[in-house]
């Protein structure tokens, strides 16, 4: 669960920031082989920072696909900059990661 | 005995308050919202003004519905939000994407898509919303 994988590359003027989470993002209208309703599970929040300064928020419903993955762009970023992204889901869980920015 | 147990309820306390916070910050009225229009309103998105400068690439057809990739660029001036909505989905609001402090109004994401219908994309520019969508063909249903 804790386990996200992320890239910060400075192409050109751009920093492009690569995000591949684990999560199952259950919808909650799935059942299981008992045909019992599955409990949703999903990534509600998640928020990039920028050397610890806020970039992006993103509010997400059960409709991100199961480990979701995402591509941002930060101008003004350079290398060594260190890019983190959380996530909140809605039982509570978190997780973070970061990782410095290098050249493409 | 009383100490430790206020120490356990304040302890208690802390571990919950980020789910707290949580709530307060999720639009939860939007994203259960099971009509588009209802959680557009919630978003409180008014007057939407149609724009090519909304650009958005997903595949004309996708033979799994369970992950088809978006992306959506914004060339809108100021633009600070960017939302997808899938119309025919059981919840049409997928995600809402809020930039500042330099990044670009710029995503791409994977998305769950119950049957063919328009993405529909909303971006907020100040007070002002601009619309574009992308119709996307698909096979077989993501939803389950």
């Amino acid at each position: 669960m804790d386990n996200m994988k992320m890239r910060a590359q400075l192409k050109g003027d751009v920093v492009e920031v690569k995000v591949l989470m684990s999560h199952p993002m259950e919808t909650g209208r799935r059942k299981d082989d008992f045909d019992r309703l599955i409990p949703a599970h999903f990534v509600q929040l998640l928020t990039a920072t920028l050397n610890g300064k806020p970039v992006l928020e993103a509010q997400w419903g059960t409709g991100i696909s199961k480990n979701p993955y995402l591509t941002f762009r930060l101008k003004g970023a350079k290398v060594g900059d260190i890019v983190a992204v959380t996530w909140h889901d809605n039982h509570g869980a978190t997780a973070t990661q970061d990782i410095a920015v290098t050249q493409a | 005995m009383q100490r430790r147990n206020f120490l356990l309820g304040v302890a208690a306390l802390i571990a919950l308050l980020p789910a707290r916070v949580l709530a307060a910050l999720w639009n939860k009225s939007a994203f259960e919202s099971v009509r588009l229009n209802d959680a557009s309103r919630y978003l409180d998105i008014d007057a939407e003004i149609p724009s090519a400068d909304i650009q958005i690439i997903a595949p004309d057809r996708a033979e799994n519905g369970a992950i088809v990739q978006v992306e959506v660029k914004s060339g809108i001036v100021n633009t600070e939000a960017i939302a997808i909505f899938v119309e025919k989905n059981p919840t049409p609001l997928i995600a809402n994407f809020i930039f500042s402090n330099g990044a670009e109004p710029y995503v791409v994401t994977r998305i769950k898509m119950a049957e063919t219908s328009d993405i529909k994309i909303v971006v907020k520019a100040g007070d002002r919303y601009f619309t574009n969508v992308k119709n996307v063909v698909v096979l077989e249903n993501g939803c389950g």
